[in-house]
């Protein structure tokens, strides 16, 4: 049999994904942690008279705190199969796969444990994400005049 | 490449299990179970455990000494086999480590038998273990990580099974095997293991049939490894597409293990080498011995999955083996 035909048989099995579904739930959800954001952002203006860019870093420690802690307690895997992607996409989703990674990897010590595999899944995004700010922050300073 | 075997009999197993697999369908069937994942100091060391379990329980059960091992054949999927030799150091015995994914428990009857058949040996003891979130950490992403899996996705069974042959006589005797054949059909999803390997379930099951020339009614239950509920039926389609065969008395022991209703998390089945072993020693045993079957064809099925080789795009690779145990007066 040739493989085109048996591919037919496997995609005749397949089951259907519900991604419509888990697409509008990430997108409330990932939407709701949005909204948390810029809630601490507000509050933290008001009460510590500060300006937005500080009150901005401020909650983004403040989320990654939170979904580092969750990870430790081991909640958060447990959130994202009600939440799917939604605490994934957010600044949440990459400080938990940098804690579950250090979690993973704590019995092998400092250096070729944690150390070692602590980026194994977040050091690609950095690595791009740094590639892609370079690379559009000199589009903008070339073309747009910085 | 089908064979007889003239003097195995199966003498008893021993079954350790986690929480799920205990809350499953055949959890009576189980000599010991945990409740946590975290049984020994680390992922890797439970595993270990697991299999250190199940051979002395094994021992117990069938009154043996330490000493009297005189073969150990073994293997699991954590990296160059380590859980099943760290389990067996201490048992002072001549050890062969074999590696065939979730097709190693067959494997490892199929290697002890021959040495059996072919030396003054009187016993030997096959052993293979596997632990999901040691699974998860070495294969898939970090334990806690969350993601959404696909629905053709296994959850790897936690647990050890060992069994012992013997050239003495009980009521079961291993019959015959079949060494399967790799294949590969142009498969590259992880995440749907079952279609990888239902086609070398496929191939090693008519292969044993044509080789014995006999029809899948021969056997009153013929029982694959861990191809999911959705691996099942694109081995039964691919069977009578390609073969003409018709499965009637077949079922996957990956569909069987767990109680799908009621845990929502396991969508397409277990997997991991002792999910069949899970089964197969445990609940078919049972029946044989009681004679409920007659005749049964286990065929273990094994997925050649190295995440290293998949990112630099190669295919998965399958592979099935199987033996046959049948009930002697």
């Amino acid at each position: 049999m040739r493989d085109k035909k048996y591919q037919e048989i496997v995609d005749k099995h397949k089951p259907k994904e519900n991604r419509i579904s888990n697409m509008i739930i990430a997108f409330i959800v990932g939407g709701i942690i949005g909204l948390i954001g810029n809630l601490l952002v507000d509050l933290y203006t008001y009460f510590f008279h500060i300006s937005t860019t500080e009150a901005g870093v401020c909650m983004i420690v403040t989320l990654i705190f939170i979904a580092c802690l969750l990870t430790g307690l081991g909640v958060f895997d447990l959130l994202v199969k009600k939440g799917k992607m939604g605490f994934i996409i957010p600044i949440t989703g990459f400080a938990h796969s940098m804690q579950s990674a250090i979690l993973d990897y704590k019995k092998e010590g400092p250096v070729y444990g944690f150390g070692a595999n602590m980026f194994k899944l977040a050091g690609s995004v950095i690595l791009y994400g740094v590639v892609s700010a370079y690379v559009f922050g000199l589009i903008r300073y070339l073309f747009f005049g910085g | 490449m089908t064979n007889k075997l003239n003097n195995i009999y199966v003498k008893n197993a021993a079954l350790v299990a986690g929480k799920l697999e205990k809350e499953g369908p055949f959890g009576k069937y189980f000599d010991k179970s945990y409740d946590s994942y975290n049984i020994d100091e680390s992922l890797e060391l439970s595993e270990v455990k697991l299999g250190k379990d199940a051979v002395d329980i094994l021992l117990r059960k069938t009154k043996l000494k330490k000493d009297d091992i005189e073969l150990l054949v073994g293997g699991d999927l954590l990296n160059q086999i380590c859980a099943t030799s760290y389990a067996v150091k201490n048992y002072n015995a001549p050890y062969l480590g074999v590696f065939s994914a979730c097709a190693t428990s067959m494997e490892s009857i199929i290697v002890a038998s021959s040495v059996l058949e072919s030396s003054d040996l009187k016993t030997a003891i096959c052993l293979t273990s596997s632990h999901n979130l040691a699974e998860e950490k070495q294969f898939r992403n970090p334990t806690e990580y969350g993601y959404t899996k696909p629905k053709t996705a296994t959850f790897t069974s936690t647990g050890g099974a060992a069994i012992l042959l013997t050239k003495e006589k009980t009521d079961i005797k291993v019959t015959d095997y079949t060494i399967g054949k790799i294949v590969d059909l142009n498969q590259t999803d992880p995440n749907n293991m079952g279609a990888v390997m239902a086609p070398a379930a496929a191939d090693t099951i008519y292969n044993h049939l044509t080789s014995l020339n006999v029809t899948p009614d021969y056997y009153d239950l013929i029982l694959t490894g861990d191809l999911g509920i959705f691996g099942r039926e694109i081995l039964k389609d691919y069977m009578k597409k390609k073969f003409g065969i018709t499965l009637e008395n077949y079922n996957d022991c990956g569909a069987m293990l767990y109680d799908m209703e009621n845990e929502k998390e396991i969508t397409a089945g277990g997997s991991g080498p002792v999910c069949s072993c899970l089964v197969n020693y445990g609940y078919v045993l049972d029946n044989l011995k009681k004679k409920n079957f007659k005749r049964v064809l286990f065929v273990t099925t094994g997925a050649l999955f190295s995440p290293t080789f998949v990112f630099q795009k190669q295919n998965i690779l399958g592979i099935a083996h199987a033996v046959s145990m049948e009930v002697v007066k």
